[in-house]
């Protein structure tokens, strides 16, 4: 059991997101929902990316003891990862600007009233 | 907002060159330590959000304009794809690295194993993290002062 | 019950079984499945790049395709800010 509770912890950071992003009837609480779905799916990667008792893959003054290729984590993951938190910061970004103007121009953020179309 | 207190103002005044300085550590040690281009220009660029808090969007509007920092950005840009097609010249792929195992710039091939940190090895990786750190930095800057200066603006024009 | 509730709630009941079954039937935290090419790029990465830190070698230099579409979208988000907000005074 004790092993899987990484993998428990992102299954319920996406539940926290998909519960915010289909019952909320707020904009900005739905944008919230899936920059933590967002979260839970980085998480997962650099999950799946551990190797037990690893040290970063950098070999900058590696601690005494460390075998290589054995004791470091995997490198892959952690790369995507990256990729993937850039693209998380520039769709909230664009997220944001469209919600923003959509206040501008509907006066409200509640999903039930910005689906009527307007003039 | 014409910026907040004269409190706020010293105190970012003392930490802005700090965060400078660590972001451009970040981001100029990128092949040896933690870090890169990414997280370095993230660093630099929160500390631009911070001067952006404390002094107000329509201050830094008078500093400096959004037309030049999306040029920055597009250098950013246009510095890593030139990078990346200088090795389908010298070497044979695109992203090919030709600076490595060579006696020019940052060629040096470091010790297999825990080495100490040498900061002339990574070939064309050192200039890869530049150009996307002047690239992270003028894009999150640029988003940060706009969406700013634009919730402070009561009227718009549609 | 409206029916956008209705659909939600089905939604999320079908979503929350299949992560329920599928949280048990991901290898063990700790040991990864496949790692051939990662065990090559760390016994490689400092031959072949040069480069003492392994993941900004993944980054920039075994997946820079990877890295230039990222590029490509962070420029595109910038242009769409600016282009949502082009119309406000300055």
């Amino acid at each position: 059991m004790i092993e899987y509770i990484p993998f428990i912890v992102v299954a319920t950071m996406i539940f926290i997101g998909l519960y915010a992003v289909l019952f909320r009837r707020n904009l900005i609480k739905i944008v919230i929902g899936i920059s933590i779905i967002e979260s839970g799916v980085n998480l997962f990667l650099i999950t799946l990316g551990y190797r037990e008792d690893g040290v970063a893959p950098i070999f900058t003054s590696l601690p005494p003891g460390t075998t290589y290729p054995a004791g470091m984590v995997l490198p892959v993951p952690q790369a995507l990862t990256l990729t993937s938190i850039v693209i998380g910061v520039a769709v909230l970004a664009l997220m944001l600007s469209l919600v923003m103007h959509i206040y501008r121009k509907y006066g409200t953020l509640d999903v039930r009233k910005i689906r009527r179309l307007k003039e | 907002m014409s910026g907040m207190s004269k409190i706020v103002k010293t105190a970012v005044n003392i930490l802005f060159p700090l965060t400078m300085i660590f972001g451009l550590y970040v981001i100029a040690h990128g092949h040896l330590t933690p870090g890169g281009g990414f997280q370095g220009g993230a660093i630099v660029a929160s500390g631009c959000a911070m001067i952006v808090v404390a002094y107000g969007s329509k201050w830094v509007f008078k500093q400096i304009k959004e037309k030049r920092l999306s040029s920055f950005e597009s250098i950013g840009a246009v510095g890593f794809i030139a990078v990346a097609l200088l090795g389908l010249v010298f070497s044979t792929v695109f992203f090919g690295n030709f600076l490595a195992g060579s006696s020019l710039l940052f060629g040096t091939i470091p010790a297999t194993g825990s080495t100490g940190a040498d900061f002339n090895t990574g070939g064309v990786l050192p200039l890869m993290n530049f150009a996307v750190g002047v690239k992270v930095i003028a894009g999150l800057f640029v988003i940060v002062l706009v969406m700013a200066y634009a919730s402070s603006v009561k009227e718009w024009d549609t | 019950m409206e029916k956008r509730t209705i659909v939600a709630v089905l939604v999320f009941a079908i979503v929350a079984v299949f992560f329920f079954f599928s949280v048990f039937m991901v290898h063990p935290f700790g040991k990864p499945g496949q790692v051939n090419m990662d065990d090559h790029i760390i016994a490689n990465t400092q031959n072949e790049t040069g480069t003492n830190n392994a993941v900004t070698s993944v980054v920039f230099d075994y997946r820079g395709f990877d890295t230039l579409g990222e590029a490509t979208i962070l420029f595109a988000a910038v242009a769409g800010v600016l282009m949502i907000f082009r119309r406000v005074k300055q």
